[in-house]
């Protein structure tokens, strides 16, 4: 776009953020505003009626999560991107916005258990259908599309059982039925994969993980890689003109950037789960060091599960950097600066050992959450995973022993001697 | 050839004081009548194309290019794209300084005529969202301008 294709290193500081030009400011302010002043009242139709780029109100839009949307987006290679208050917020506007009743998903089985949870009760209260598949069989993928199938759903690493999507099958899947593909990309951030790369069409995050990167903000973020064609004629809802904003259509006027525009002038208008510019904030502190912290992360990570696959007591080490694991292959194609720093050990001894063993640690923290600077460890069956049937655990690859790591960035030497310690 | 070089993009919307709308709508829900609009408000000189209107944002319609009488910066054309050839030789012959082909009209043959006459071409992309990009304040809406700057001079 500019005189200079910038590399990821320099736009993970720059892009989206330029020094206030009424202050000079150099750090990014923080516009804690509800609200903001009209030029005059035909500005203000202007903005309202989205014929120029204005601010209106801060649940629409807000500077400083304007700077934190760009530079996501730009990382992602996308032509922009939505923020919301949440992770599972930002995936519910992402299909919000594509979907209407009578619609149908295909999402693979082994996702995050809070967005099975919310596919399976959105579905039934919206009125659209969800197919969970094996993700890792492309003909899964293939059997569960139906004539009314309008998106597949899949996440670039699964939770916990590592699995690495092979999103390139799976993008020319969805694009064979004319269909987007939406990759939750939270586990590997675009530093260790850009899923649009691949084929995949909008990419969802949790900030809240390696974005924040210091479990301080809860946040999440829709980038649309600006590839798909939603004037295919299978999304009216995007093409036809909305009832919800005075007969606007959304595609014809704004092409490439429609989708985004809906999302931001519709769906979280509407929906109202919109990110605080303080968390907006942080994210863009986060994505400065990006590069920096992944580098550690996946470089811990590895050593951590190569140290743990030798270990009594353990069973099972499932991270995609293992050539012991069955995703080693496509870790190695997608993932090849690293298969991330979450993954699951299979510990012997069932339930009641794994939560002594999570009990014992000194320096892992045992809570919900993953991509913390902080080392981090939970038992998916007793916590993040419990409102699942047995057949779901099964479907989402978790037993009764299995233990999350989300490995930090401290001394190695230290997380292995905490393990050694506590198994 | 794309057309889409951001250098042409920016310069042609740098030195543009006129803009002649092929196409331009009296309907205030069409693409092209949110494109006008805007550029109004950013201070260019609009000039309907239209031979079914009399006037369209407060200004004197023409039926055609060669009708109009001031000299013309950029034709801005909202048509289908098996129109585009003949506006392009019109553009050429007005003297036009650029061909700008808005969102899916994808004209290559137009696209070469335009270019044989000596006239900047941009294909496939909106002058509104070009212009917001460069200029205006498409960052305030979370989109990727790909605009990195360390000077304090820009809005």
């Amino acid at each position: 776009m500019s005189e200079r294709d910038w590399g990821f290193e320099t736009r993970q500081v720059h892009s989206g953020q330029r020094p206030d030009p009424y202050t000079g400011a150099r750090a990014m302010p923080i516009f804690q505003t509800a609200s903001y002043v009209f030029e005059d009242a035909e500005a203000a139709a202007a903005y309202f009626n989205l014929q120029e780029y204005g601010n209106t109100y801060a649940r629409i839009m807000n500077p400083t999560s304007a700077a934190f949307e760009e530079r996501l987006a730009s990382l992602e290679d996308g032509v922009g991107a939505v923020a919301f208050a949440s992770g599972l917020a930002a995936q519910a506007g992402a299909l919000f916005t594509m979907l209407m009743p009578g619609d149908h998903v295909v999402a693979q089985s082994a996702l995050y258990g809070g967005t099975i949870t919310q596919l399976k009760h959105l579905q039934r209260k919206l009125g659209f259908g969800v197919t969970f598949v094996d993700g890792d069989s492309i003909e899964a993928w293939s059997d569960a599309v139906r004539p009314e199938t309008k998106v597949l759903y899949g996440e670039t690493i699964g939770n916990p059982g590592g699995n690495v999507l092979d999103i390139e099958a799976v993008a020319d899947v969805a694009h064979d039925h004319g269909a987007p593909l939406v990759i939750d990309n939270t586990f590997a951030t675009p530093y260790l994969c850009r899923p649009g790369e691949h084929g995949a069409d909008i990419v969802v995050h949790s900030a809240t993980k390696f974005i924040g990167g210091h479990g301080t903000s809860i946040g999440g973020i829709v980038v649309d890689c600006g590839s798909f064609d939603f004037a295919n004629g299978r999304f009216p809802v995007l093409t036809d003109p909305s009832p919800a904003y005075h007969g606007l259509q959304f595609i014809e006027t704004y092409g490439v950037y429609g989708y985004l525009m809906k999302l931001r002038a519709e769906t979280i208008r509407d929906l109202g789960a919109c990110i605080s510019p303080f968390n907006s904030f942080l994210f863009l502190q986060g994505l400065e060091t990006l590069s920096l912290r992944m580098e550690k992360h996946v470089a811990n990570a590895q050593a951590v599960a190569e140290w743990l696959e030798g270990q009594d007591g353990v069973a099972r080490v499932r991270y995609a950097g293992l050539p012991s694991s069955p995703f080693h292959a496509l870790a190695q194609r997608y993932l090849p600066r690293g298969a991330g720093s979450i993954f699951a050990v299979d510990l012997e001894g069932g339930r009641d050992h794994a939560r002594r063993f999570v009990e014992s640690l000194r320096i892992w923290s045992h809570l919900a959450n993953v991509g913390d600077a902080k080392s981090l460890v939970i038992h998916p069956a007793s916590t993040t995973h419990r409102q699942l049937s047995d057949d779901e655990l099964t479907g989402a690859g978790i037993e009764p022993g299995t233990v999350r790591l989300s490995v930090g960035i401290e001394s190695v030497d230290d997380l292995i001697w905490d393990l050694e310690q506590a198994l | 050839m794309s057309y889409q070089d951001p250098f042409t993009i920016q310069s042609i919307i740098n030195r543009a004081k006129t803009v002649a709308i092929v196409g331009l709508s009296p309907n205030e829900l069409r693409a092209s009548y949110f494109v006008g609009y805007y550029l109004r408000r950013h201070g260019f000189q609009v000039i309907p194309v239209n031979p079914r209107e009399e006037s369209i944002l407060g200004v004197r319609s023409y039926p055609s290019l060669s009708e109009v009488p001031d000299a013309i910066d950029v034709v801005d054309v909202f048509r289908a794209p098996d129109a585009v050839p003949a506006i392009a030789e019109e553009a050429v012959a007005a003297g036009a300084g650029a061909l700008w082909l808005q969102y899916g009209v994808i004209s290559p043959e137009g696209a070469q005529i335009a270019v044989d006459g000596g006239l900047d071409v941009v294909m496939d992309r909106c002058l509104k969202v070009e212009h917001a990009r460069y200029l205006g304040r498409m960052h305030w809406l979370g989109f990727n301008t790909g605009e990195i700057t360390s000077s304090r001079s820009h809005g």
